[in-house]
């Protein structure tokens, strides 16, 4: 087991070399950083200065092998936006990323699976056809245009709505930042104070939208494979109560491909939780990476990528560990395995 | 300066300075506060006054950091930290320093801070550089006199010093940042970077770069702060949509830049609305007329845009008009000078158009060899000015009815940048390009533009238009004192320029802001926005 957790993390060392080459590799094809850190008077004498000092010149194997050689030392270099170290820059926009990426899974396990179990027991229902139907916008909708419309509705339009009917029917929710946020160590949270839940609501749910409608499409799936089988068909012949069966026996051995999915998807919220972040100024890491693309802030781009390619290889190392305990046959293969020894 | 919704620049002077006595007055009996928030779509990059030359964060800077001259919203010259100055000899002005001037954390105000300051600006992080360049050095005549000694003589260095800012020696010293914030790396001046302390209308109380940053006003100021805001908000927005949504949904006061085509939405909604005016940037076309052989186009072995029939004809093809209606929105002022009406050296009588024919714009291909046209690469940026890419497409449909063919390459700006300017070796044969001079003088475009790519000369001169009395002129105008004899000069160089069609002037583009109307804000044409002018109902 240990052997394998540490076979895991070697392997990301490697993933993580070569999203780091093929990063460095890129960059010389997304334009010039020069331009965007000096003024338009400086001289083109200033500018290959700075151009020099940089080492910008150099050919992008040797800017690569530099920035590995710091980076083994915990110095990912300076931003050329922020003139700030890299690692502050980047430990400073985490909680915001990670707040927001694990409220956005929270809602859309909490949500996609009962969804998911309904529609799937109550096939034909009135209800299910609506959740069908929104899981279909979810789905399909690009994430920007979620954000957007969500904040047409409840940052611009509630107002003239509210005021035409007389009454509150929609609320007013921040459509931009994090809200207040507080200090707990070098962690800064958004869950103390009220604006700072209220901003939470609508970049959660764009977030969670389509990751939600997945997971419900997934639990249905297989809830309808599940019934069907025939230990099922026994557990109720055994006089069992609906809610055991379901529960207890059908979605229980539907959670291995959820699990699956919700591991890999909490990876690609993280990662691209970037275009929620953008459309609502939510500033996270996300945020950080848009804009170093925006203005070739190499250093930024680098760790970054480096970083979430790291992230990715430890999800899905968690999610492998997570089938033992979901699932009690390869625990026994496992105990057999090593019995037979 | 334009003021929000036909109130007269008199009407609305009175009006915050009658707020601000209100203020005042209120304040002794408990004033209310009055926050004022307001969105761009970028954060300024960083609070040392020497880390970047670059508008938006020089302008945000003089909130807090002030030069020895500044600039009204009318970008009329008035005393600052310097209360006036001379020039004493032909290579050094003298300046004569405020009294009682205190920085934010108390220190006084002194020569030895504008000689430490000119220091900082030559250390090698700085981005101030240019204006190194402009002072051979900076002598102490007393505590409040400071001689400036220029390598040469310079009748317009007040107006190049607006966004010098001073710094205090003693803070800098304490906090270990003498030299400006250097992107390379090692601590020195990054104290600075996140940091504030300068002696200006507001105070920096709290900075999270790209959240949101705090400013109140600085009630030890020396001057008369107009504002009757008790607390300034600035968070920047990247997004559009976001933007203008904050604005209209009342969380923002002011947000800028709002796109042209939502003006109708701003004017539609209840309580916003645009605040819009010419900027002081030009936007142009430029030709490659240097090379023998031009590097994007159909023409071998000759350069079409070296014979100034050519030229002219892409200059009368343009139907001026259709691009400020239909891509602008009305919102753009046709020009003929590398120069907006706000930039000194200007002159109306010479911004009279080249009229759009496109029957003469014809005949003066064929008359060039060209009768059935060629095609060409334009270069564009596609988010660098307002509507580039849009005005782009239309001056290529324009050209397509003389029978050039426009093959656009649109790119985002790191990416045009990095492959037009000189450090590609100006890869581009046919291109747009914006220019606000930095002094608000003639001569900046005239040189950077302008001149032959010499002596450090042309540094935009992308096309390699090159006259050389135009370049001479360059010199002679930096140097002549006589404001009579150089607005000749000045002239002569725009007459040349548009003989020959160096370049192709379109317009000056719109600045676009949108404003609540609980709010009053001031506008000045390079988009620089300062707190002090601002009022809240």
């Amino acid at each position: 087991m240990i052997a394998f957790v540490v076979r895991r993390l070697l392997q990301s060392i490697f993933v993580m070399l070569a999203v780091g080459f093929i990063a460095f590799s890129l960059f010389n094809y997304v334009g010039d950083p020069i331009n965007n850190m000096v003024g338009q008077d400086t001289t083109l004498e200033q500018r290959q200065e700075l151009r020099e000092r940089l080492g910008l010149d150099d050919p992008f194997v040797v800017q690569y092998g530099r920035f590995l050689v710091k980076a083994v030392q915990g110095d990912f270099g300076i931003s050329y936006r922020h003139r700030r170290p890299v690692s502050q820059l980047i430990a400073e926009r985490m909680p915001a990323t990670l707040e927001l990426s694990l409220v956005a899974a929270f809602l859309a396990l909490f949500i996609g699976v009962p969804m998911g179990v309904y529609t799937g027991l109550h096939r034909r229902g009135f209800l299910s056809q609506v959740f069908l139907t929104i899981s279909l916008i979810g789905v399909s909708l690009p994430t920007f245009l979620i954000g957007i419309l969500l904040i047409l509705i409840f940052g611009v339009m509630s107002q003239d709505i509210n005021s035409a009917l007389g009454f509150s029917l929609l609320p007013q929710l921040p459509t931009f930042g994090r809200g207040e946020v507080t200090q707990v160590g070098w962690w800064s949270t958004g869950f103390l104070t009220q604006s700072g839940i209220l901003a939470l609501i609508l970049p959660s749910i764009t977030l969670a939208l389509f990751q939600m409608t997945l997971i419900m499409r997934l639990v249905r799936s297989e809830m309808l494979e599940v019934l069907r089988t025939d230990y099922i068909k026994f557990a109720r012949a055994r006089g069992l109560t609906n809610r055991a069966v379901n529960f207890g026996h059908a979605l229980k051995n539907t959670l291995v491909p959820v699990i699956t999915i919700t591991g890999l998807q909490l990876g690609s919220i993280i990662a691209f939780a970037l275009i929620t972040e953008q459309v609502f100024q939510w500033p996270g890491m996300g945020l950080l990476f848009i804009q170093a693309i925006n203005e070739v802030d190499i250093p930024v781009m680098a760790s970054y990528l480096m970083m979430i390619g790291f992230f990715f290889v430890v999800i899905n190392l968690v999610v492998d560990l997570l089938y033992y305990v979901v699932d009690p046959r390869l625990r026994a293969d496992r105990a057999v395995a090593a019995g037979h020894q | 300066m334009k003021l929000r919704r036909g109130k007269s620049l008199r009407h609305g002077l009175t009006a915050a300075v009658a707020a601000a006595a209100l203020a005042i007055g209120g304040a002794v009996g408990g004033a209310e506060a009055k926050t004022f928030k307001w969105a761009f779509q970028g954060d300024v990059q960083t609070m040392d006054p020497h880390g970047l030359f670059e508008t938006m964060t020089l302008g945000f800077q003089s909130n807090f950091y002030e030069g020895l001259v500044t600039r009204t919203p009318d970008l009329e010259l008035v005393p600052a930290l310097a209360t006036s100055w001379e020039n004493v000899k032909p290579d050094t002005w003298r300046f004569t320093l405020r009294k009682g001037v205190k920085f934010q954390n108390g220190n006084s105000f002194n020569a030895d801070d504008v000689l430490f300051s000119v220091d900082r600006i030559n250390t090698e992080g700085s981005d101030m550089k240019v204006v190194a360049g402009l002072i051979k050095e900076a002598v102490k005549v007393d505590d409040h006199t400071v001689d400036i000694v220029t390598p040469a003589p310079n009748p317009i260095l007040p107006l190049q010093l607006e966004i010098f800012y001073i710094m205090d020696k003693e803070w800098a010293a304490e906090n270990n940042t003498t030299s400006a914030t250097n992107v390379k790396g090692d601590d020195q001046g990054n104290f600075a970077n996140i940091n504030a302390n300068g002696t200006g209308p507001f105070m920096v109380t709290e900075r999270q770069p790209d959240v949101k940053t705090v400013l109140v006003p600085n009630p030890n100021w020396w001057g008369q702060n107009k504002s009757n805001i008790t607390e300034a908000v600035f968070t920047p927005i990247s997004q559009d949509a976001t933007r203008v949504a904050a604005l209209i949904s009342g969380d923002v006061h002011m947000a800028y830049p709002i796109p042209v085509q939502d003006w109708k939405r701003l004017e539609d909604a209840n309580g916003v609305s645009p605040l819009t005016g010419p900027e002081a940037r030009t936007i142009f076309l430029g030709f490659d007329q240097d090379r023998d052989e031009l590097l994007a186009s159909s023409v071998k072995g000759k350069n079409p845009f070296k014979d100034q029939r050519v030229r002219q004809a892409f200059y009368q093809a343009i139907d001026i008009e259709a691009i400020r209606s239909k891509v602008m929105r009305g919102s753009a002022t046709p020009s003929n000078l590398m120069v907006a009406p706000q930039i000194n050296g200007f002159n109306a009588a010479m911004n009279e158009r080249l009229p759009f024919d496109v029957e003469k714009a014809k005949s003066l291909l064929v008359e060039a060899g060209y009768p059935d046209g060629f095609e060409v690469t334009m270069d564009c940026p596609n988010d660098r000015y307002v509507n580039d890419e849009r005005i782009c497409q239309a001056v290529a449909s324009m050209l397509a009815k003389i029978g050039v063919k426009i093959d656009l390459l649109a790119q985002t700006k790191s990416k045009y940048f990095g492959k037009v300017l000189a450090q590609n070796n100006y890869d581009t044969s046919f291109y747009l390009l914006g220019w606000t001079p930095s002094t608000f003088d003639s001569h900046n475009p005239i040189t950077a533009l302008m001149s032959c790519r010499v002596d450090g000369k042309g540094a935009f001169n992308l096309g390699g238009y090159c006259n050389e009395r135009v370049t001479e002129l360059s010199d002679l105008i930096q140097v002549e004192t006589d404001q009579e004899k150089r607005q000749a000069l000045i002239d002569e160089a725009f007459k040349i320029h548009s003989e020959e069609v160096g370049h192709i002037p379109l317009h000056q583009q719109p600045l676009s802001w949108g404003v609540n109307d609980d709010a009053t804000v001031a506008q000045r044409p390079d988009n620089v926005f300062h707190l002090q002018y601002v009022t809240v109902n």
